[in-house]
């Protein structure tokens, strides 16, 4: 959104201020539900970048939150220290997605949501049936939270913080990612990927550089959501979270900054809203997506913009058959 | 004079309907080259066969003596050849600025040194020098989308032009360009090919525009060369004058 | 070698159902550029359709079975269609993915919501006995299941091949564009591909639910096997999605016979990665050209 510089200063101060004082007036489950959309966050950032700026689907991404979260697991209870998962997990998770996308993207542009799709269900048969190593079914408890220089996380609100700063690391990194020529590859990506194409730009290798990046995003997420909630088990990191997370990119608003905390806010919330209607929220959500697709594709803050003014220039979008010339 | 761009027999069939049957011409450097024929003559096939966007059913096309025949188009520019395209092709969410430093930066060093350089890969330069000679300094922070369709035409140009290729082939660049700035964008293009060395081939039904700008002209009809010359001789050669009106 | 055949017959009647959600889903591809990720959750639905009209409407079998035939075509095909389709569709293809990936949430979630979360059983329209072949044991249902998804298709290729209307269709699929000039109403057509559609899965669903229950969930492995099916055998062909589901539905069965039956799901992800490395326009479908 292009506020007025000092506006936005001014907008992100407060936003700021209101994440540090937040935590002191909730409680517990409140504290947790905050810190449960910090690491959301991160997991939708990654989307992000992969269905925002390089137009890709992936419906693995909670399976790299899956390997995050069971890396740090397995890593913390046998004694090792959170950064050893961090710098585990990220390279796991990128170097899986590397592998995966490789042969998805040679083919046509929308093989990578089926290849994503069976490899989330590969992910979760390991999970569940390879006990000597993820205890399946009966999961991994006691997950211990870490001590960061010398300061410990048990309490829920220095765990909150922990995760505040985790998440500003990873905003920051990539923000600068966005703003750098890569960035601007993959924004090229998106909007135009013929004329990206014959301007130089090698969109299969940017493509694969944004779905394996957004996936090592996922991966960091999981390990923090390992000690968050201190016991996970396969299910957690099953279809439902992909489908979660793609939703949340979407109805924040995809290709924009703020679009996956916007969108992690309102999926971590609105369970607890419709609390009083139990099984209903999913299908509120799912009929709630539907129709902002339908009216307006680039989510909640695209709403804002487009509300914010009115006369912007519309340019269609190419269709996808088309190579971009008419008959001559 | 070795040519810079060759193209042998190349042919492009779509199911049972033949769109480019054996086209063979050479493109010397330093000239605009200008192809013209009615519609429908395989024109924009020619070029997408050429660049990669298509893969010719026959034939071979070398630059440089090389053969580029289906490579792909991100790295045929990196070879120092361009194109811009019939329908407009501007990165609309982009500014003015941003759209030129996205159309150069490809072609500087590899994807880590983008990576750890300067957010606009050193370009602000080069791209500010584009924006004062196509005179968009105006408009130089607007978004692409907002502009009016002769500026992002004349943008459209200049993003073929960020990389310094050798050889660009521009698809109708005229089309939907009122006739003040068709003057202006003649006139740049002439010193561009003047200073820059750069080589063009152009597609236009524009007619004085084609005449005025380019020094050679191949005929195109039915997906085969029928004419070649100067734009005089091409101008009132019988064939082509029947291609155009039919018999 | 008796195992063999029961283990062949068994998985040609799972591929037999594939092939039929891998149809829809190509023709929906193919004349609307419509990515229909809902397509096993539109399989598991038309059951629940059924069930209802026993439950609440109180009708025989044979008549619910119509209800539910009819009530497809209205919500799966023309509602779908109508709704969910036509306001995304000009928004691009990635929106429509993600609106029917909501739709499939919305329509697993409302029918265990609204029916039941547990497995319910479905009624067969055929004898569940099993027959000697030979050495071997064959389940009638197997067969009929073959015969029918086989008459199925016989039936949708006649139509497609043999009559003006399934001709405009193809030629819709082809190139909308020419057959708009050409006088074809491309935008029946293109509804009518939806009916068919609804059809086929309705068909599918009901031979699929007397094997495995109606169940909320039964869409997730059935929409896999529908896209991978497709892809397999080349997402620009119906022939394809037939090749494709029958292969997927033997060679689950085998491999769950003979080397694991706990990782029988990965099997969709491996012939995907296979096909998509040696042969990526499918095992018959026509290299397309490169987008890109």
């Amino acid at each position: 959104m292009k506020l007025a510089p000092r506006a936005r200063v001014i907008a992100g101060a407060a936003a700021v201020a209101l994440l540090l004082a937040a935590p002191f007036g909730l409680k517990p489950y409140g504290i947790y539900l905050l810190s449960l959309w910090a690491v959301m966050t991160i997991a939708a950032i990654g989307l992000n970048l992969t269905l925002g700026y390089a137009g890709q689907i992936s419906l693995a991404q909670a399976s790299f939150v899956g390997i995050g979260a069971y890396t740090a697991a397995l890593l913390t209870t046998q004694g090792w220290p959170l950064w050893a998962a961090f710098a585990l997990a990220t390279a796991l998770s990128f170097a899986i997605g590397w592998l995966l996308g490789y042969p998805a993207l040679r083919v046509q542009h929308h093989y990578l949501a089926f290849v994503t799709l069976s490899f989330a269900t590969l992910v979760f048969l390991i999970l569940r049936n390879e006990e000597w190593l993820t205890k399946g079914v009966y999961g991994i408890s006691n997950i211990p939270r870490p001590t960061v220089l010398g300061w410990s996380t048990q309490a829920p609100i220095d765990f909150y913080f922990f995760c505040l700063g985790v998440l500003a690391l990873v905003s920051a990194a990539t923000g600068w990612l966005i703003r750098s020529p890569w960035g601007r590859a993959f924004t090229a990506l998106r909007e135009n990927p013929i004329r990206a194409s014959s301007l130089g730009v090698d969109t299969r290798r940017y493509t694969l550089m944004a779905f394996a990046i957004g996936s090592a995003l996922g991966g960091v997420a999981g390990v923090l959501y390992a000690p968050l909630v201190q016991f996970i088990e396969p299910t957690a990191f099953a279809l439902g979270l992909s489908f979660s997370l793609l939703l949340m990119v979407i109805v924040g608003g995809s290709g924009y900054f703020l679009g996956p905390f916007l969108g992690a806010a309102v999926s971590v919330l609105l369970p607890e809203w419709l609390r009083f209607s139990e099984g209903l929220y999913l299908i509120v959500y799912a009929l709630f997506v539907m129709i902002l697709v339908a009216m307006c594709p680039s989510g909640l803050i695209g709403l804002a913009e487009r509300l914010r003014r009115p006369a912007a220039i519309a340019t269609p979008k190419p269709v996808p058959r088309d190579d971009g010339n008419g008959s001559s | 004079m070795a040519a810079l761009l060759e193209v042998r027999n190349l042919a492009k069939s779509f199911g049972g309907i033949s769109a480019v049957a054996d086209v063979s011409f050479d493109v010397y450097a330093g000239e605009i080259l200008g192809l013209i024929g009615p519609n429908g003559s395989g024109k924009s096939t020619l070029f997408n066969c050429i660049l990669g966007q298509l893969a010719p059913s026959a034939g071979e096309v070398r630059a440089d003596g090389r053969p580029i025949t289906g490579m792909r188009p991100c790295d045929l520019n990196r070879l120092g050849i361009g194109r811009t395209f019939q329908l407009l092709q501007v990165f609309p969410q982009l500014s003015v600025r941003e759209n030129l430093i996205l159309a150069g930066q490809e072609h500087l060093g590899s994807m880590w040194s983008r990576l750890a350089g300067p957010h606009d890969a050193g370009l602000t330069g080069t791209a500010n020098r584009m924006i004062e000679f196509f005179r968009l300094a105006a408009v130089a922070e607007e978004r692409a989308g907002a502009l009016s369709y002769g500026q992002q035409k004349l943008l459209d140009v200049a993003m073929a032009f960020m990389a310094g290729p050798r050889l660009v082939l521009l698809d109708e660049p005229a089309g939907g360009v009122n006739p003040a700035m068709l003057v202006d964008l003649r006139e740049r293009l002439r010193e561009i090919n003047a200073t820059e060395k750069a080589t063009f081939v152009v597609i236009e039904h524009n007619m004085e525009f084609v005449m005025s700008l380019c020094t050679r002209i191949l005929v195109l009809a039915e997906g085969r060369i029928i004419a070649e010359g100067a734009p005089e001789a091409v101008r009132g050669n019988r064939d082509v004058i029947e291609a155009y009106l039919g018999r | 070698m008796a195992d063999f055949l029961q283990l062949l017959v068994a998985g040609l009647a799972t591929g037999g159902i594939y092939a039929l959600a891998a149809i829809g889903f190509v023709l929906l591809w193919q004349t609307s550029q419509t990515i229909n990720f809902a397509q096993g959750e539109f399989v598991m639905v038309p059951a629940f359709f059924v069930l209802a009209a026993m439950k609440l409407g109180g009708v025989s079998f044979p008549v619910a079975m119509l209800v539910g035939l009819l009530v497809s075509a209205a919500v799966l095909g023309v509602l779908f269609k109508r709704l969910v389709v036509d306001p995304v569709l000009r928004h691009g293809v990635l929106p429509l993915v993600i609106s029917t990936i909501a739709l499939a949430i919305f329509l697993k979630e409302a029918v265990k919501e609204f029916y039941a979360a547990d497995a319910q059983p479905f009624p067969a329209a055929w004898a569940t006995t099993n027959l000697a072949i030979g050495t071997a044991v064959v389940s009638a249902q197997s067969l009929v299941i073959i015969a029918v998804a086989a008459a199925a298709v016989a039936l949708l290729q006649y139509f497609l091949h043999g009559t003006r209307t399934g001709r405009c269709m193809q030629a819709t699929a082809q190139n909308p564009g020419l057959a708009r000039i050409l006088g074809i109403p491309v935008e029946r057509m293109i509804l009518y591909t939806f009916l068919i559609n609804a059809a086929l899965v309705a068909l599918a669903s009901f031979l699929v639910s007397p094997i495995y229950l109606a169940k909320f969930t039964n869409g997730e492995l059935l929409g896999l096997a529908a896209f991978v099916a497709a892809i397999v055998g080349g997402f620009n062909q119906v022939r394809g999605a037939i090749v494709g589901g029958l292969l997927l539905g033997v060679i689950d069965n085998f491999v769950a016979a003979y080397l694991s039956a706990q990782y029988r799901a990965a099997i969709p992800l491996l012939l995907l990665i296979v096909v998509i490395l040696v042969r990526p326009q499918g095992l018959v479908g026509r290299a397309e050209e490169r987008t890109v």
